[in-house]
């Protein structure tokens, strides 16, 4: 079932869903990742919330304009408008009074919000127009979409990725260095403003799918999973889109094979997949890698420590350090020193003994502060410089055994 | 209006209303100035998965386990944003996000898959609560406030409401100065001996008793609202915590008032038949108390900011 899902072979209404999902889900993925890195994600949902009253109102002047209230494009259009108020009161609020952006964003979400309620409920009053069906935007809804609705969805997501393309230098800089992006002439407030209008667009257009309060979630999973694999913002912005282009056909393939899977909470918790197989896998920043750079490092440390106790015959009680010297050939289970472990043994004391040295030289100095205790000393040092260090230590002379 | 009308339809809510305003609003004073705001958002969020598994585990919809499995998804969330923010070094603001909206998609998802057909239990429930419907069947006038038989039958929101509140102001007055001293200078309130980590932990923990009493009375867009307007607003008028206190818990019984009067009388004034949401209304009046104080407030601006910034 799942199979025939992920190969559009479950009807046309499956099939325009699966599509629109992924095209809304990569424009959310990049749009995202711009707002991720200049540190505002949390705007993105009071915009989504914001949208409801437009939302609302938009139906009760269709139905007062004659119609039943139910264009897709008439409410999304209402939805955008309200969403841009609420931005410029999130924006006024910020700089004009003494509240901080997380304050703002709370007041703008919560009073749009529940004046969209109030809205939702004066039109369940009314006796003309279908209203049934509109709270279906608080969570969206996919049954019975349209082709026309599955368009609207197609050719939103298309604007909004081409916008992205064009604008993707000066708002990456933004992102980045706010402060000097202003000092190369670049008009920051716009540039915020048009990345919030991008944000907007994403959150009018999913609407329809995962509704406003899930909408928020597709714009800051998918470019928090990216970040995990990439420290390059261009990458950032591809991977985003990727990964939320992927979670939206992905999750509206599964909801699509099975009654009672809706489709918006499926995409969230198949990004939200995505996000934790990468908080654990994804190397360099990942968890899993991050424990074997922990394990790695303590084990050069235990067989480091452990060589310059065998050099100075001095006895190890530490089990670990046993174990890895053991492990390594280095040493006996009882502890003694094998040929090698001997061999490497008189080298590591050697080298501490010429890394004291060179802490110790003036001449040294850029070289001395990369001693960390682990390093080996070939890798800072030509072998002529070596050379130069063993005169002043004098020759060898024996292992105590 | 007489008595007989006021004392069963509209006084229990009005007061479930005001209650679950202040005690939503006092420790949202102490999480704006913290720049934690939004906490009460991510909590308002979770709790939906909180209480469908405490459905599912019980069976039947009854207040406590509720209560329960609300408040432990409040933790699990808080426990998470934490381990995520740690783990994978994410902004705070994004690793929240990714949690709330995660665990409430999960609640949809098992709404809809359990058979919830038969119970009162659903999304616009969640939202929106059910301000309006909580009314006193017993009461025939003012004269029921001393009969005890009719005070047995009030709804059972106003006596938790009630007790939520009084431990929410006990917290407040209890640790009035290591919450002020916290708030304000966390590492002077630290070189004084006082456990910052522990009180902001408590902080957050009574935040989340009130949000999840005051979701189950009357939903959670009135939590998200009266955590952060009402204090938002007292901030525009003094530069004193003692005064913000105050002035915020004027606002937010005054958005109460207003809101659940206008929802229930002010379509009537303009000619219509019916009622709108009590909770959405009271979330816009804190909404237009806030605005006006944004654009009127005696300290309104940043101290030390230019004027035309």
């Amino acid at each position: 079932m799942i199979a025939d899902a992920l190969l559009l072979q479950l009807g046309y209404n499956a099939t325009l869903v699966a599509i629109g999902a992924t095209l809304l889900g990569l424009a959310a993925g990049a749009a995202g990742t711009f707002l991720f890195l200049r540190k505002r994600a949390l705007v993105s949902d009071a915009i989504s919330h914001a949208t409801l009253p437009g939302v609302g109102l938009a139906f009760i002047v269709m139905v007062a304009m004659g119609g039943d209230g139910r264009n897709l494009l008439g409410l999304l259009a209402g939805s955008a408008l309200s969403a841009w108020i609420g931005l410029l009161c999130l924006g006024w609020l910020v700089r004009r009074t003494r509240l901080a952006e997380d304050a703002a964003i709370g007041a703008v979400l919560s009073v749009f919000f529940g004046f969209g309620i109030v809205i939702l409920t004066v039109i369940q009053t009314m006796s003309s127009g279908r209203q049934a069906g509109l709270e279906s935007f608080l969570l969206g809804s996919t049954a019975g979409m349209l082709r026309a609705d599955a368009a609207i969805i197609a050719i939103g997501g298309a604007i909004i990725v081409a916008l992205i393309v064009l604008l993707r230098r000066p708002m990456t800089l933004v992102a980045f260095d706010a402060d000097f992006a202003v000092a190369q002439g670049l008009p920051v407030a716009r540039l915020d403003l048009a990345m919030m209008g991008l944000v907007m667009a994403v959150t009018v257009v999913g609407l329809k799918i995962v509704g406003l309060i899930l909408i928020v979630a597709l714009l800051i999973i998918p470019p928090v999973t990216a970040r995990f694999w990439s420290e390059r913002s261009d990458r950032v912005v591809l991977l985003s889109g990727l990964v939320g282009g992927l979670s939206g056909f992905v999750g509206a393939a599964v909801s699509a094979s099975a009654p009672n899977l809706p489709t918006g909470p499926i995409i969230v918790l198949v990004s939200f997949a995505f996000f934790v197989a990468s908080l654990l896998l994804a190397p360099g920043r990942g968890v899993l890698a991050e424990v074997l750079r922990h394990l790695r490092f303590r084990k050069r440390v235990h067989l480091r420590q452990g060589l310059l106790a065998l050099a100075q015959g001095q006895p190890i009680y530490e089990p670990l350090t046993l174990r890895l010297l053991r492990r390594a050939g280095l040493a006996r289970a009882d502890g003694v020193a094998t040929e090698t472990g001997r061999a490497r043994a008189a080298k590591a004391l050697r080298d501490e003994r010429r890394w004291q040295v060179v802490r110790g030289d003036q001449a040294y100095e850029a070289v001395a502060a990369l001693y960390d205790g682990l390093r080996d000393i070939e890798t800072v040092l030509t072998g002529d410089q070596i050379a130069e260090v063993d005169r002043v230590i004098g020759r060898p002379q024996g292992v105590p055994a | 209006m007489s008595g007989a009308e006021f004392v069963p339809i509209s006084l229990p809510p009005l007061l479930i209303g005001i209650f679950a305003a202040v005690a939503c609003a006092l420790p949202g004073n102490f999480l704006l100035l913290r720049r934690q705001a939004l906490i009460g958002d991510a909590i308002s969020h979770v709790v939906l998965p909180g209480i469908v598994v405490a459905f599912l585990v019980t069976g039947v919809i009854s207040t406590w386990p509720m209560m329960v499995g609300a408040a432990a998804a409040a933790i699990v969330a808080v426990v998470l944003i934490e381990a995520i923010r740690r783990l994978g070094r994410i902004e705070p603001g994004a690793a929240m996000g990714v949690v709330f909206t995660s665990m409430f998609a999960a609640g949809v998802l098992l709404l809809e898959q359990s058979d919830t057909s038969s119970v009162h239990l659903d999304v616009e429930h969640a939202l929106y609560g059910n301000l309006e419907s909580l009314i006193w069947l017993d009461a025939t006038g003012w004269a029921s406030l001393w009969d005890l038989d009719a005070l047995a039958h009030l709804p059972p929101e106003l006596p938790r409401m009630a007790i939520t509140l009084v431990v929410v102001a006990l917290f407040t007055t209890l640790f009035w100065r290591p919450l002020k001293l916290s708030t304000f200078d966390e590492g002077f309130a630290r070189t004084l001996g006082l456990r910052t980590d522990l009180l902001g932990l408590a902080l957050v923990i009574v935040a989340a008793v009130a949000a999840v009493a005051a979701f189950d009375a009357v939903g959670s867009i009135i939590v998200i609202a009266m955590f952060i307007c009402p204090p938002a607003a007292a901030r525009m008028m003094t530069n004193r915590l003692e005064h913000q206190v105050g002035w915020s818990v004027l606002f937010a019984v005054l958005s109460a008032v207003g809101g659940y009067v206008l929802a229930g009388y002010g379509p009537l004034w303009l000619g219509a038949q019916d009622a709108v949401s009590a909770a959405g209304m009271i979330a816009t009046i804190s909404g237009l108390i806030l605005a006006l104080t944004a654009l009127f407030g005696p300290c309104r601006a940043r101290s030390g900011a230019p004027q035309d910034a």
